[in-house]
């Protein structure tokens, strides 16, 4: 009986998340049509190529829309009354689950933070939400699963909301509530009424999602495959792990401040992360790497410092940053338990 | 009809607006567009993803941009 459910599951994974099917036709292609050694360094680097941006692009379409089709049910709108006048630990703890559903863009952290604001939320349970809400998101745990397998992917998602829990629980004990900008405070509180949508509507807007995101990511996606396809196939293993191997005792700090100032989606860096990681780069050092692109992005911080001084803005950055050095070092050195 | 397009200007409420337009072409009826990009007003309705379609004061449309068909619907 295991064995099956274990086949099944294996045959799913391998289907659908690793495409294993779409490697072998493009392996085809690459070998008959083009007349290229997948084992020889050009043919190789076609491949990976031509395999992974077919692969995302396949994942984004279908992740994107079933995801969309699921947040629909959760506009920020909601996620505030649900959080209401919750305090404590329960609330940043829901805060940061509720950021993983909640569809979230930059353009939105501003509302969403002088609404929850003025909602009477705590400082900190914005704040779960607001580091929860980009690093952390169903579309992330199935890519994930996809590149690097289930207990990568899980444990991923696992950090990330400790780190949202425990940023917002900081930010909360050290009372910066004064460092909010003196207008938000002034903002009242005004409910929306929720508005529900018919099958339709969320399979439009579902849609709509799938087009954008692809306007929005397809560059960095050509482009991350390519840096990619570069380090799998071009730049020599020996100086990839000089610079950011496990041999460098400073692999997560220089990736981090690398991911931090970039400004990509998580479709984007996979790629680059997935070659670095095939090269033997820690999974801590790749996974601190993506983290920091996709957790602290310099358009959603320059929103935000509309909105909050500059001390409590560098103190949110700071704790997300060493947040995700640590989840890196740690993740190096239990990789053993994960890979 | 006063129709109001709350948003802080990203292409998504610019798509809204175009949109909107369209809807109010094909019924042939009257109607004003007010876009409002402050985001004290936008919050004033209580909307915390842009953007957002407003007919007569009561918010239909909320974080997405539906297409002139939907738009028509609310008109």
């Amino acid at each position: 009986m295991m064995n099956v459910i274990t086949q099944i599951f294996s045959g799913l994974n391998d289907g659908l998340l690793k495409m294993t099917w779409l490697s072998n036709i493009i392996k085809s292609l690459v070998e008959n049509v083009f007349g290229l050694s997948i084992k020889e360094q050009l043919g190789g680097s076609v491949h990976f190529f031509i395999y992974d941006i077919i692969k995302i692009f396949i994942l984004l379409s279908v992740l994107i829309f079933a995801i969309s089709y699921i947040q629909s049910y959760f506009p920020p709108e909601r996620t505030k009354k649900i959080l209401g006048n919750i305090k404590g630990i329960k609330g940043n703890i829901l805060g940061a689950l509720l950021g993983t559903i909640t569809p979230f863009c930059s353009c939105s952290s501003i509302p969403i933070f002088i609404g929850f604001n003025s909602a009477g939320l705590p400082l900190g349970i914005t704040f779960s939400f607001l580091i929860s809400s980009p690093l952390v998101d169903l579309a992330s745990l199935l890519i994930l699963m996809s590149f690097f397998g289930a207990k990568i992917a899980l444990a991923y998602v696992g950090v990330g909301l400790v780190l949202a829990v425990i940023g917002g629980t900081i930010i909360d004990k050290l009372g910066l509530e004064e460092y909010v900008e003196g207008y938000v405070k002034e903002i009242e509180n005004v409910d929306a009424e929720i508005i529900e949508m018919t099958k339709n509507e969320r399979i439009s807007y579902s849609k709509e999602q799938v087009k954008e995101t692809f306007h929005k990511v397809w560059l960095y996606v050509i482009i991350g495959v390519g840096i990619g396809a570069a380090i799998h196939n071009w730049i020599p293993q020996s100086i990839i792990e000089k610079v950011v191997g496990n041999n460098n005792p400073f692999a997560v700090l220089m990736a981090t401040a690398v991911g931090i100032p970039m400004y990509a989606d998580i479709f984007g860096t996979l790629p680059i992360a997935e070659a670095l990681f095939g090269k033997g780069v820690g999974i801590g050092t790749v996974l601190s790497f993506m983290m920091a692109v996709t957790a602290l992005s310099l358009p959603s911080l320059i929103m935000l410092s509309k909105v909050v001084k500059p001390k409590l803005l560098s103190i949110f950055v700071a704790i997300v940053a060493t947040g995700i050095i640590i989840i890196g070092y740690l993740f190096n050195a239990f990789s053993f338990l994960l890979v | 009809m006063i129709i109001k397009v709350l948003g802080t200007g990203c292409s998504n409420c610019k798509k809204l607006e175009e949109n909107t337009k369209k809807a109010i072409e094909a019924l042939g009826i009257e109607a004003t567009i007010e876009k409002v990009t402050d985001f004290k007003q936008i919050m004033a309705y209580g909307v915390m993803k842009t953007p957002a379609l407003v007919v007569d004061e009561k918010v239909k449309v909320m974080g997405r941009v539906p297409s002139p068909a939907e738009i028509m619907k609310y008109l």
